[in-house]
C-alpha cells in the first residue's frame, strides 16, 4: 500500500496526465465493446481516438496527433456514424449469440492476453531508458517526419500512396451506377 | 514558464475568449441590421439606442423559454449535441495569431509574448481537425431528437461537411507549399509585403477556400441542413430554449473564426501596407516598449477590421443569394472544386519549380476566357410571351 502511495507521490505532472488519460482511454475503449446501442459505441470510439491523440501529444508527436484526429475522428468516424444512423433508427436489438461463438471469442481473447503478457514479460522486450545525451525532443515534429519519409522511406511511402489510389479507383468503380441501373 | 508570462498568457486567452463571445453576440444584431439594410427596412431599433441591446434581450428570452426534451429522445445525447457544437466552435480560435506581440519588463527581464492562444507548429492542421469535429454536434443532436426532419438535416450536414472538407484541404495545400510551414504565424509573416498577400498569389485557392468555408459554416447558399422549406427547422427542429441558442450561437462563432482564418491565410493577417515603417517610427518616438505595444494594438485593430469585413461578406451573401439544390451542392463540391483545386496544386508546384509565384493566375485567366466565350456562344434563352400559354 505504501509503495503505491509513494509511486503516486513521486510522479511528475506529465505522469499524472498520462495516468488520467490512460484511465479515460481504457474506460471509453471498454465502452466501445459493452455499449448496446451502436451509436453509443461509435461515440465511445471517437472518445478513444481523442485520448490516443492525447497520448501522441505526450510523446511529442504533434503531427501524428493532429492527423489522427483529422483522419479517424474527423472523417472515418463521421462516415461510421452516418451509416449507422441510416441503418438503425433506435432499435436496440441484440442479435442472439450462440454458445459456439461465445466459446470461440473466449478462446481467441484468452490467447491474445497470454501472448501480450508473454511479450511484456520477455527480457528482450524491456523498454530502454531514455538517453539524455542523444534525446531530441523534435523527433516527432512535422519537419523531421517529412524529411524521414521523403529521404529514407521514399519507396514504401510512394507504394502506399499507389495503394490508396488503387483503393480509391476501386471504390468509385463499385459505387458507380451502370447505365440502366435503378436510381434508388 | 515564469509567473508573469503565465499571467499575461492567461489574460490573452481570456480576452480572446471574451471577444469571441462578444462578436458572436453582436453578429446576431449585425445580421438583422444588414438584412434590413439590404431589404430596405430599418431593422431592430426598440431595445436601447439603435437597438443595441437587442442581443441581450434575445438572450434573456432564450433563457426563460421552456427547456423541452422530447419523450422519445435519447436524453444525454440530446444535451450533448449543443454542448459539442459550442465546444468545437470555441476551440478553434486558440491558434489564430491576433496580433504581433506584447512587450513588457518585469524584474528587469524583458518579455515578448505573442498575442495568440498558443503557438504550435501545426496550427493549420489543428484548425482543420477542430473544424472536422464540428459536424458531430449537429449529427448527435439531430439523431438524438428522434425526428425524421432532424435526422435528415443532420445527415445533410455530415455529407456536406465531408465533401467540402476535401476541397478546403486541397486549396490550403497550395498555401502550405508556398510557405513551407504549418504554423499560422509563419504563414502570416510570409505575407509581410502587400503584393505577397496570398490573395494575389493564390486567387483561385482563395475563391475555393471561401466557398468551402461557407459550406463548412452551413451558411446560405449552403444552409441545406436547416432548410426550412423542406425540413421544418432542420437538425434543430426539436430544440428550444438555450440549447437552440447554443446551436445558433455556435454558427456565429464559426463564422467569426472562419473570417479570422480567411484573413490570416489570404489577407496578410495583422499586416498592413507600410507596417514596418509605422512600427519603426513608433518605436523611435515612444521607446522600444510603449511604441512596440502601440504598434501591436494597431495590428490588432487592422486584423479585426479585416475580420469584420468578412463577417459582413458572409451576411451580404446570405441576403443576396438563394439556396442551392442538394444535388447542385454535391456536384459543385465533387465535380468542380476538387478537380480545380488539384489543378491548382499542380500549377502552383510548377510555379515554385520555375520560381514564378503568380502562376495560378494562368488558371484564373483561362477560366474567365472560357466563361466569357461559352456565355457569348450559348444560344439565347427563348422568352415565353405573356398570355400565350
Amino acid at each position: 500500500m505504501t509503495e503505491t502511495l509513494d509511486f503516486f507521490k513521486n510522479l511528475t505532472p506529465t505522469g499524472y496526465l498520462f495516468l488520467a488519460l490512460t484511465a479515460i482511454t481504457l474506460f471509453s475503449a471498454i465502452g466501445v465493446v459493452t455499449a448496446r446501442n451502436p451509436i453509443y459505441s461509435v461515440l465511445a470510439l471517437i472518445a478513444t481516438f481523442f485520448c490516443l491523440s492525447g497520448h501522441y501529444v505526450l510523446l511529442n508527436a504533434q503531427f501524428l496527433a493532429a492527423v489522427n484526429i483529422i483522419v479517424y475522428a474527423g472523417a472515418i468516424m463521421v462516415l461510421f456514424l452516418f451509416t449507422i444512423m441510416f441503418l438503425n433508427l433506435r432499435k436496440e436489438d441484440e442479435e442472439s449469440k450462440t454458445n459456439l461463438t461465445k466459446m470461440a471469442s473466449v478462446i481467441v481473447g484468452g490467447l491474445l492476453m497470454v501472448m501480450l503478457i508473454t511479450i511484456f514479460r520477455a527480457k528482450s522486450a524491456q523498454i530502454p531508458t531514455v538517453n539524455q545525451m542523444s534525446f531530441d525532443s523534435k523527433t516527432g515534429l512535422v519537419e523531421n517526419l517529412g524529411r524521414l519519409l521523403y529521404n529514407d522511406y521514399i519507396l514504401p511511402f510512394e507504394l502506399a500512396s499507389v495503394l490508396f489510389l488503387v483503393a480509391m479507383v476501386g471504390a468509385v468503380m463499385l459505387g458507380k451506377r451502370e447505365a440502366g441501373d435503378r436510381h434508388f | 514558464m515564469e509567473l508573469p508570462v503565465l499571467i499575461v498568457k492567461g489574460l490573452i486567452i481570456l480576452v480572446i475568449f471574451g471577444i469571441t463571445l462578444l462578436i458572436a453576440t453582436y453578429s446576431t444584431y449585425a445580421e438583422r441590421k444588414v438584412a434590413a439594410f439590404l431589404q430596405d427596412r430599418i431593422g431592430p431599433n426598440r431595445a436601447g439606442p439603435w437597438g443595441l441591446l437587442q442581443p441581450i434581450a434575445d438572450a434573456g428570452k432564450m433563457f426563460f423559454k421552456e427547456d423541452f426534451i422530447p419523450a422519445q429522445a435519447s436524453k444525454w445525447l440530446f444535451i450533448l449535441g449543443p454542448c459539442l457544437a459550442m465546444l468545437t466552435a470555441l476551440m478553434s480560435s486558440a491558434v489564430i495569431p491576433f496580433s504581433d506581440s506584447i512587450r513588457f519588463a518585469w524584474d528587469k527581464i524583458n518579455y515578448d509574448i505573442p498575442v495568440q492562444g498558443i503557438e504550435i507548429n501545426i496550427g493549420v492542421l489543428y484548425i482543420f481537425g477542430v473544424v472536422s469535429l464540428g459536424v458531430y454536434g449537429i449529427m448527435v443532436g439531430g439523431w438524438a431528437s428522434n425526428n425524421k426532419f432532424s435526422l435528415l438535416g443532420a445527415i445533410r450536414a455530415a455529407s456536406q461537411n465531408i465533401s467540402y472538407e476535401i476541397a478546403l484541404g486541397l486549396s490550403l495545400i497550395t498555401i502550405l507549399m508556398m510557405t513551407g510551414s504549418l504554423s499560422l504565424r509563419a504563414i502570416i509573416d510570409e505575407q509581410a509585403t502587400f503584393f505577397e498577400w496570398n490573395i494575389f498569389t493564390q486567387p483561385l485557392g482563395f475563391v475555393i477556400f471561401l466557398t468551402c468555408a461557407f459550406a463548412e459554416c452551413n451558411r446560405t447558399p449552403f444552409d441545406l441542413p436547416e432548410c426550412e422549406t423542406e425540413l421544418v427547422g432542420g437538425y434543430h427542429t426539436e430544440y428550444s430554449s438555450m440549447k437552440l441558442g447554443f446551436y445558433l450561437f455556435a454558427e456565429y462563432i464559426n463564422m467569426f473564426v472562419s473570417s479570422a482564418f480567411i484573413s490570416a491565410l489570404y489577407f496578410g493577417g495583422f499586416h498592413y501596407p507600410f507596417m514596418s515603417l509605422v512600427n519603426e517610427a513608433l518605436e523611435n518616438s515612444m521607446g522600444a516598449v510603449t511604441g512596440h505595444n502601440i504598434a501591436t494594438l494597431i495590428c490588432f485593430v487592422v486584423f479585426f477590421a479585416k475580420i469584420f469585413f468578412f463577417i459582413f461578406f458572409f451576411m451580404w451573401v446570405r441576403w443576396t443569394l438563394p439556396r442551392f439544390r442538394y444535388d447542385q451542392l454535391m456536384n459543385l463540391g465533387w465535380k468542380t472544386f476538387i478537380p480545380l483545386s488539384i489543378l491548382n496544386v499542380v500549377i502552383t508546384g510548377a510555379g515554385l519549380l520555375y520560381d514564378f509565384k503568380y502562376a495560378t493566375w494562368l488558371i484564373a485567366i483561362v477560366m474567365i476566357v472560357l466563361a466569357v466565350t461559352s456565355t457569348s456562344r450559348a444560344p439565347k434563352r427563348e422568352t415565353i410571351a405573356q398570355g400565350t400559354v
